[in-house]
């Protein structure tokens, strides 16, 4: 499965799941973002990418609401979360699964604690499907079995991060936020990490948005790409974003690194790129 | 309802329907768990199944396993759906990893325990000599006392708790010169009121009021801030950078409050003795240069330093104990709280107890 992604079949005028307009963060004189806007749309997996230091886990804390931003707006599946009520912002918030760039486990619990805890949160379950639930997310993730009764401190760093993503994944959100997912991975396990998203994205319809420096994981999962450059982003399909004149992106994508990739990919990018539309949409519809 | 049960042509068929979704475990777990399979051949149908994420899939499995378990024939009359063949590709029937007993018996564990507290202690002692170690190298190389960092530490134990200092031992000693006052009355021994409170405050409570605030305020601060420390990674960093974390980390704090201590001492000594005058002139009406002149026939040349004296003692022991428990962070934030609680109360109680050994002591030197 080394396939390129198509783009998403999108049809004009979907509503985005994901709309944020004209935000600005500033820490003290250093302006952050200036106006970004960014639309996700349902069903795609967004890149963010940009320097480091450019803003990317600043603009993912602004849009979960961790950071409210000096202006504009975010929108979570057409709602406004800064105006939603308590409950209505814990039902949104039970929505979306979240991995942070540090892992963030909770260190005085064990690995199955940590992914049991979301579900045991919301949902009244009994102890043994807890724990069957939290394996499952394991495994799925890659960790061994035996990783479960593991304390973070115990954890190495790959493992924190497919960790983290089995708990982001706790309760089967339908929108996934992903900072850096594949740092810090082995490339067999970035390799199934991208399968495991495509997989996620296809059979179960889950939207995803990624900041990640792995050109790697770009090409083979990434719908659409969003760049942070000059304090705004500018967004757009794999295909066109690589041919955007901007120095940064230019440098980003055709520098040495991204050329060897290239190189690497093209004869089944030139097989697969062309917008087919149809090979995403029915892989996952064994049950519909 | 997500399962249906019809009768069809002598088989029975299960119909798994609706959205078999994370939404819905807690309903999908009853009635997987509630379903009464009897005995014979079931057909599962999933042509009424709406949606199927991972969690609905998990209970499909666990249905599926049940069935086995029963020793019921299971056929699937549509294709098995895709997230269930998804899900037992990557699960199969691997059961969740058992949580790792605990592989003493009880005799074991009191084995173990007094096994632990036996290394324990000899942690203790050999943070002790290091502690040591580096002192008396610090003193033949004075450059390795790091000056910024003791000023930093007198400046955040010493003058930022004055005020907080200054005004516990004001209230204290008006208490004892209140309750003192009202004792002394009935004899018509005011004037001894004065005795009291400069004797309590110069050679016990100034002392003593003020190294317990500090053993809340900058013990539990040293325990914190090198348990985070710890947790960060950073004293590994450090280690690895080729420093000495005691040199760093350690000596600067107990060298920090060695100096600060001795000097809240004084500010409580003089707020006490204040809080006594007040109180004095005000219910007693004794004018403050004849509370002055009390004082002195009161006090010995050396009570003020009985009390003094104690403070930097009971400063290493506060600083010692912070940063022990601190570099004994591991792990996890629970170790961190667990560790700075256990900092307090044990530089608490130490401070109590030196105290009581001091007091002894004076007694028997006569001081
Ligand atoms: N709490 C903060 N206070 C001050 N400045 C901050 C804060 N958080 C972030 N910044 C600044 O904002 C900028 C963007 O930080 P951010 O963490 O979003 O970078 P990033 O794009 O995620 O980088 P990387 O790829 O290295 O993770 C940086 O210049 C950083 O110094
Ligand atoms: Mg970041």
């Amino acid at each position: 499965m080394a396939d390129l992604h198509p783009p998403p079949p999108c049809p004009p005028g979907t509503e985005p799941l994901v709309a944020v307009r004209g935000i600005v963060n500033s820490f003290g004189a250093q302006v952050v973002h200036d106006g970004l806007d960014m639309d996700v749309m349902p069903g795609e997996i967004f890149g963010i990418v940009g320097g480091s230091g450019s803003g990317k886990s600043v603009l993912l804390n602004t849009i979960l609401g961790l950071r409210t931003p000096q202006a504009g707006q975010v929108r979570l599946e057409g709602r406004d979360l800064t105006k939603l009520g308590p409950a209505e912002l814990r039902a949104v918030k039970r929505r979306y699964g979240v991995t942070f760039q540090h892992g963030a486990l909770f260190t005085a619990f064990t690995v199955a604690e940590n992914v049991k805890l979301p579900i045991a949160e919301s949902l009244a379950l009994p102890e043994d499907v807890l724990d069957g639930l939290a394996h499952q997310k394991i495994r799925l993730v890659g960790l061994p079995a035996e990783a479960a009764h593991k304390y973070p401190s115990q954890l190495s760093g790959g493992m924190v991060k497919r960790a983290a993503l089995a708990r982001a994944l706790a309760l089967d959100p339908p929108l996934l936020f992903l900072d850096e997912p594949t740092a810090g991975l082995d490339p067999i396990a970035a390799s199934a990490f991208d399968e495991l998203l495509l997989y996620l994205q296809r059979s179960l319809r889950l939207t995803v948005v990624m900041i990640t420096h792995d050109l790697d994981t770009i090409y083979r999962t990434c719908n659409r790409i969003g760049v942070i450059v000059d304090r705004r982003m500018i967004s757009d399909t794999l295909e066109n974003i690589v041919q955007n004149p901007h120095p940064w992106i230019q440098e980003y994508f055709h520098g040495e690194r991204g050329r060897v990739l290239e190189q690497a990919l093209r004869p089944s990018a030139v097989a697969h790129r062309a917008p087919s539309g149809t090979g995403a949409a029915s892989a996952g519809d064994g049950v519909r | 309802m997500f399962l249906e049960v019809t009768h069809r042509d002598g088989e029975r068929e299960l119909r798994p329907r609706g959205h078999w979704r994370a939404e819905h475990a807690p309903q999908l777990a009853r009635e997987v768990d509630e379903f009464q399979p009897g005995a014979g051949r079931i057909v599962l149908d999933a042509a009424q199944l709406e949606s199927l994420d991972l969690t609905g899939a998990f209970f499909l499995r666990r249905l599926e396993r049940r069935l086995a378990v029963e020793g019921v024939e299971v056929r699937w009359a549509s294709p098995r759906p895709e997230p269930l063949e998804f899900e037992s590709g990557v699960v199969g029937d691997e059961l969740p990893a058992p949580r790792p007993e605990n592989p003493h018996p009880p005799i074991g564990q009191v084995g173990r325990w007094a096994v632990e507290r036996g290394l324990e202690a000899r942690g203790a002692i050999a943070f002790l000599g290091s502690v040591c170690l580096v002192f008396a190298g610090a003193v033949a190389r004075p450059k390795r006392f790091r000056a910024a960092s003791i000023v930093r530490h007198v400046y955040e134990t010493g003058l930022q708790a004055v005020p907080i200092v200054a005004l516990i031992a004001f209230l204290i000693s008006v208490i004892i010169a209140y309750i003192g006052a009202q004792q002394l009355r009935q004899y018509g021994g005011e004037i001894f009121v004065v005795d009291l409170v400069t004797l309590a405050v110069l050679r016990e409570l100034g002392v003593l009021l003020t190294a317990i605030i500090v053993a809340g305020r900058s013990g539990s601060a040293f325990a914190a801030e090198i348990g985070v420390m710890r947790l960060n990674d950073e004293v590994d960093a450090l280690r690895a950078i080729g420093l000495n974390v005691v040199e760093v980390l350690v000596l600067p704090r107990i060298v920090g409050l060695v100096i600060a201590l001795p000097m809240l001492t004084i500010v409580a000594d003089a707020m006490g003795l204040a809080g006594g005058a007040v109180l004095s002139f005000l219910l007693l009406d004794i004018p403050f240069n004849q509370f002055l002149a009390r004082m002195q026939e009161a006090i010995m040349p050396t009570t003020f330093w009985a009390g003094l004296l104690k403070a930097p003692v009971f400063a290493f022991v506060i600083a010692l104990i912070g940063t022990y428990r601190g570099m004994q962070v591991r792990e996890s934030s629970r170790e961190l709280g667990r560790l700075t609680t256990v900092a307090v109360v044990q530089s608490i109680f130490m401070v109590i107890f030196v105290n009581a050994i001091f007091a002894v002591a004076y007694w028997q030197l006569d001081f």
